[in-house]
């Protein structure tokens, strides 16, 4: 059913379909409404779940965990500081192999103490074993929802679902809603095959050594890689069931003899479409990549929708402080080991909620088109007359 | 019928790596046998989590998770959720060391409790961090020589005074919280009884010897798990719902010099006239429990409450025996 929705609301609509049996809770803005929504349909009898208010982010994805090692389905969803906060826990979720669904609400990260959207949180996180998937619009967070519970289960994995904050959790659009039957249909029940059970006793979390420690890291190393070609295809198969789908691990768009194409993530990606309409209108050869899945790394997904670029640029809204952008460095190194001497710059920018327009963005391409003032990482719309420094203050 | 003899479940089973005379061993397979493989237990982070599940072999014998140090009371309420969920009731224990619940744990234990979770915690009190090899944590008692607080020509060990945590948790008004130890079999066994027959969050805080961190013969350690009760140092008490239900009554009081002449954490105290304060300062320490919980009829020596509200700064314990006072 088609309804116009706020994102946040919308999000827990597809939650809901996915009849999590546990959630944990832990206010931060701006992914609030979302477990403010869920803990409404729990009141109701809405749905059907354990509804644990935990004492900080850190109990809240320690609450998840222990809900799927007994054996539920289970949600929590974050930004930001309290990302941050979860992250002992991420990589132990992600360790043990745990099915889990998140969502985070992309914020910026202090400090200074700034509520608004970028992708510091999340990027902060990716080397924690966990899928990422970036989305567009508030139908795409929703579908991914859905698709990510999927994927879990299927590769035993966690799933993050980065929706960036405000952008699109506070945003009200018309999203169809999939019917339970329909959803039913394509998520099966949760199973866990190692669900903590006296019939069946197992040790989950145990201790390792030199001489295994390394052998359980590739192995989830490998299960990551492994999760691309599963992404990809359970897409596909939403599509098969909804009429939906989002490119699986990288989304082209207008890469028909394209010169210049502009790489980026998430709500951007918006502004960046008509940035390259007009540019196109124009005459000038330009198209774009949305980076859906960020972790495992879409490499090869990458090098073909690139593969007849001469320039590429990044649009990222976090950086590594004191290296540069994160999706350029490792977008430059998957080209260069595909031997494709493409010059890779970045833009770093949109940073706490900071407007990229389509002129900010059209700019961008003119710039990055022109091949002048080629520099690997730089700050988009950057006011240097504003830049604090440790003598004034 | 269930026919299995309760000390013969092996819930924790032998060929673990546990130090021999380990107090921490002894007290998870006393709990853990009572309570039965028909359990789900969560462990935190500390030596008993290494020495059970050293490389991948594991010597437990029931549904065990561990996750990291912090979280073991939230990794439980999630477990709780799930079986709930899934219209089982099947019981779930935390099993943490002092430092996974007075310390690192204790935000996850509180929010477990004020959520009323149907779990059980279970403290192991070795008084330090020990698996990381022996640090102070808000356990250790006062003057104990560790790792972090080194007598030295400035300290006489660690200059705070142990956590009252018993109280901490029962301000939760929670319907079970009680002490033990693994020198008091019969009384320990009661306490976990009780605990399983009670729904909702229960506590139960077991002070376990380390021979290795309290530096005593690792076959003295039930003699000194004894002493710790006997001086009135660590009082055997039960709370229900924040107020003291049970005591185990002292038929006389030992000395602490008795329980603090064993262990090598205590042995610089013993070498001077600053040591010799510290040493007042835990018989005020003792006293204190003695009075406050009512474990002896005879009146105690010492000025209690000066002794508890002890500003601790350095170098010199603070106790005022009557006898002094008036010098
Ligand atoms: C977040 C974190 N900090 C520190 C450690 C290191 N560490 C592991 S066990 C431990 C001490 C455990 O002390 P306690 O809880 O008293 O258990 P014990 O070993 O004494 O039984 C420490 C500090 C850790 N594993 N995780
Ligand atoms: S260090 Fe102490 S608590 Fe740890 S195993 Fe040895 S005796 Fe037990
Ligand atoms: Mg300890």
């Amino acid at each position: 059913m088609r309804q116009l929705l706020e994102g946040s609301r919308a999000v827990v609509e597809a939650v809901r379909l996915c009849r999590p049996q546990v959630i944990a809770a832990y206010p931060i803005t701006p992914q609030t409404h979302i477990i403010e929504h869920l803990a409404q349909f729990v009141a109701d009898g809405d749905l059907p779940a354990g509804f644990i208010n935990a004492e900080s982010e850190f109990g809240a994805a320690s609450v998840v965990l222990g809900a799927v090692a007994g054996g539920a389905r289970a949600f929590t969803a974050t930004a930001s500081q309290g990302l941050l906060l979860m992250t002992e826990v991420l990589y132990n979720i992600a360790g043990m192999r745990l099915p889990l669904v998140m969502v985070c609400a992309n914020r910026a990260v202090s400090a200074p103490i700034n509520i608004f959207s970028d992708h510091q949180d999340s990027m902060s996180v990716r080397d924690a074993g966990w899928v990422q998937l970036y989305v567009e619009s508030n139908q795409e967070a929703v579908d991914t929802v859905i698709q990510a519970y999927r994927i879990a289960e299927t590769c035993e994995l966690p799933v993050m679902v980065c929706m960036d904050g405000f952008f699109l959790t506070h945003t009200f659009e018309p999203v169809e809603i999939p019917e339970q039957a329909a959803v039913d249909e394509f998520l099966p029940p949760f199973h866990f095959a190692r669900t903590l059970n006296p019939a069946q006793p197992m040790t989950l979390g145990g201790g390792s050594e030199p001489d295994n420690y390394l052998e359980f890291r590739a192995a989830q190393h490998q299960a990551m890689e492994q999760a691309s070609e599963v992404i990809a295809a359970i897409d596909l198969d939403f599509g098969d069931h909804f009429g939906r789908s989002y490119g699986g691990l990288a989304e082209p768009y207008r890469l028909e003899g394209a010169d210049t194409v502009m790489v980026t993530l998430g709500s951007t990606m918006g502004a960046v479409r008509d940035a390259a309409d007009t540019l196109r209108g124009n005459g000038m050869p330009v198209g774009a990549v949305r980076l859906r899945c960020f972790r495992p790394f879409p490499a090869q997904a990458l090098i073909h929708c690139l593969a007849g670029a001469k320039r590429v640029v990044v649009l990222e809204k976090a950086f590594s402080a004191g290296m540069g952008g994160i999706v350029s460095t490792e977008l430059r190194a998957a080209l260069h080991q595909a031997g494709m001497p493409i010059p890779v710059e970045s833009f770093i920018g949109g940073l706490g909620g900071r407007d990229l327009t389509p002129a900010v963005i059209e700019e961008i391409f003119h710039l990055a088109a022109s091949g002048k003032d080629f520099a690997t990482s730089r700050f988009a719309g950057l006011d240097t007359g504003a830049m604090p420094s440790i003598e004034e203050t | 019928m269930d026919t299995r003899d309760t000390f013969r479940h092996n819930v924790l089973t032998s060929g673990h790596r546990a130090c021999s005379g380990c107090g921490e061993a002894m007290a998870a397979r006393m709990v853990v046998d009572l309570i039965g493989p028909d359990a789900i237990y969560v462990n935190a982070t500390g030596c008993l989590q290494v020495f059970t599940t050293h490389n991948q072999q594991s010597a437990w014998q029931a549904p065990w998770i561990h996750s990291v140090f912090a979280n073991a009371a939230a990794v439980a309420s999630g477990v709780e959720a799930a079986l709930r969920a899934r219209g089982k009731d099947t019981p779930v224990v935390v099993q943490a060391g002092d430092g996974g619940t007075f310390d690192i744990g204790l935000q996850c234990l509180s929010g477990m409790i004020e959520r009323g979770h149907d779990v059980l915690f279970v403290c192991y009190d070795n008084e330090a961090y020990m698996n990381t090899g022996v640090q102070r944590s808000s356990s250790t008692p006062h003057a104990v020589r560790t790792t972090t607080t080194p007598p030295g020509r400035l300290s006489e060990g660690k200059h705070h005074l142990k956590k009252d945590l018993i109280s901490i948790i029962a301000a939760h008004q929670m319907p079970y919280a009680a002490t033990a130890t693994v020198a008091y079999f019969p009384d320990l066994k009661a306490k976990v009884e009780k605990a399983m027959r009670i729904k909702g969050p229960r506590f139960l805080h077991v002070l376990s010897p380390c021979p290795l961190g309290w530096d005593h013969d690792a076959a003295l350690s039930v003699t000194v798990a004894r002493l710790a009760v006997e001086t009135g140092l660590f009082p055997l008490i039960e709370m229900e719902y924040g107020a003291v239900t049970g005591v185990m009554r002292l038929a006389r009081q030992r000395p602490v010099e008795e329980y603090l002449k064993l262990q090598g954490r205590f042995k610089h105290l013993f070498a001077d006239k600053e040591g010799a304060a510290e040493i007042r300062h835990l018989q005020a320490l003792a006293d204190a429990n003695i009075r406050r919980y009512g474990l002896l009829d005879a009146r105690t020596e010492w000025d209690t409450d000066r002794a508890v509200q002890a500003q601790r700064q350095g170098r010199g314990g603070y106790a005022v025996s009557p006898k002094e006072t008036s010098l």
